[in-house]
């Protein structure tokens, strides 16, 4: 079964981490979604349309040794929860440098990958993973 | 109207492979070889890089250095002989990427090695007809020798892209000619996984008689002489072929030096001339002139004669890296993970 549709909805949302930030208090969710969870009904309609960064600290993180079939030829790979800049917690991919190197609090930024594909003959999915941010 | 290039950015994946590294496998001399070609190393993809990746990375690096809003980019044309999919555009998902879509004109290229230079081209075209406010070129590729291939020594990845207009113009378009002829030096049939070549027929008449004659049609109409720029780059399969072809045509080793780029990534294909002329950009200054021109098998040349305005000065180049800065980012790795990375390795989840 193609995964096609699911993921090519939410496209432009995961190619460019756009999120939602709430009217009434101010918090960033990625992804989006239609009522915050603090303010409930009050934030009804004003969930606006919010571009994150890319920028963020890990804030915690592990290294993949078990993979996916699709993530085979990667492996061992870290895997990091991110705090973005702004608010949110992402999960992401760390790429472009030694899994072992990624440490809580190190800077990184989001890049444009490949993440998978529906076998050879299906669809590329294309979206975020993190690389060090380096000076 | 002035028209030219308002923006620029590179993207060079960050792993290398060395000729000896290479030789090792094949029982050859890989280290002559590399002496040879005056490839020191070449660059690759990751497993997770290809040429939407690196066309994205590139573009975003060029949209970060100008105030411009993607929904002014009114076409996207992407060069390049590995894009990911035979059907269904790369340039859509660039699009995609940078919020450009959904009100623009998008289509892939593909002319070998000169498929990005021909993207400038065209957005020239439609900028200057107004059909456009901005196009954006894109010449961008991975590509691949089959193993043991003397074009496994060179064939590496990388790509750039140029914001044309006709606003804050950064490098005038003075000129753009191309010369093209039906010639069979190098070519990839669908479904193949790896280019054939017409071995030695690559040099002289494909090469090097492209390039001649369409320098030579360029500073012929532009009524200028090599000395007149500050700056040459030529398509850069190798390290020996433009230091030749500059020298034939009276450009210096100085001239070329600055977008000479092979030595240290490879032959990036559609990614050559554009990544060479962003490395000139990287440090250009108003008033220099920049001669530049591509070649692409099958065959032909597209030939441009630049001029940096003063615009640079107050352009923010530093708002991404350079081509030197992208490249000092490296990794060096051996055969085995190099095999793995670009699917040499076939594994039965795959099938
Ligand atoms: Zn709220």
């Amino acid at each position: 079964m193609t995964k096609t549709p699911r993921f090519w909805r939410e496209n432009k949302n995961r190619y460019n981490l756009i999120g939602v930030k709430c009217g009434s208090c101010n918090a960033v969710y990625f992804p989006s979604r239609i009522i915050c969870p603090d303010c409930g009904r009050k934030s009804m309609g004003k969930m606006d349309k919010f571009k994150f960064s890319g920028r963020g600290t890990v804030y915690s993180n592990t290294v993949v040794h078990e993979a996916h079939e699709q993530y085979e030829m990667q492996k061992p790979y870290a895997i990091a929860l991110i705090e973005l800049e702004e608010g949110a917690r992402v999960l992401g991919q760390i790429v472009d440098c030694e899994p072992y190197e990624v440490q809580i609090g190190m800077k990184v930024k989001s890049t444009f990958r490949k993440l998978g594909q529906d076998g050879k003959s299906g669809t590329i999915y294309y979206g975020y993973k993190f690389v060090r941010e380096r000076e | 109207m002035e028209i030219g290039i308002v923006s620029y950015g590179a993207y060079i994946p960050r792993f290398r492979i060395l000729p000896e590294e290479i030789g090792r496998v094949w029982g050859l001399d890989g280290k002559g070889f590399g002496k040879g070609l005056m490839i020191e190393q070449k660059s690759i993809a990751g497993p997770d890089e290809d040429v939407v990746t690196i066309s994205v990375e590139a573009a975003r690096n060029a949209m970060k250095r100008v105030d411009v809003s993607p929904e002014k980019i009114g076409a996207i044309y992407v060069g390049s002989e590995s894009h990911p999919y035979v059907v269904k555009p790369t340039g859509t998902i660039v699009a995609e990427a940078i919020e450009a879509t959904p009100d623009l004109t998008v289509a892939d290229y593909e002319f070998a090695c000169k498929a990005g230079t021909a993207a400038i081209q065209t957005c020239m075209g439609l900028v200057g007809s107004d059909m456009i406010e901005y196009g954006l070129a894109i010449g961008s590729d991975t590509s691949q020798g089959a193993p043991g291939d003397a074009l496994e020594f060179s064939a590496s990845a990388g790509g750039a892209a140029f914001l044309i207009g006709s606003k804050d113009v950064i490098a005038k378009i003075n000129t753009t000619l191309s010369y093209t002829t039906d010639t069979p030096d190098f070519w990839r049939r669908e479904g193949q996984m790896y280019p054939s070549h017409g071995g030695r027929f690559t040099g002289e008449p494909a090469y090097f008689k492209h390039i001649v004659s369409c320098a030579k049609n360029l500073l012929g109409k532009c009524g200028t002489k090599p000395e007149d720029y500050k700056y040459a780059v030529f398509h850069q399969p190798n390290g020996k072929f433009p230091q030749r072809v500059a020298k034939m045509l009276g450009f210096s080793n100085e001239q070329i030096e600055t977008g000479l780029l092979v030595p240290q990534i490879g032959n990036t294909y559609s990614g050559a001339v554009p990544l060479g002329l962003s490395a000139i950009l990287d440090e250009a200054e108003p008033g220099d002139r920049i001669f530049a021109i591509a070649y692409g098998s099958g065959a032909g040349s597209d030939g441009f004669d630049i001029a940096v305005t003063d615009a640079i000065t107050r352009f923010n180049r530093k708002a991404a890296p350079t081509v030197r800065e992208i490249m000092a980012n490296m990794k060096a790795i051996d055969y085995a993970t190099y095999a793995k990375y670009r699917g040499k390795i076939k594994l039965s989840c795959e099938e």
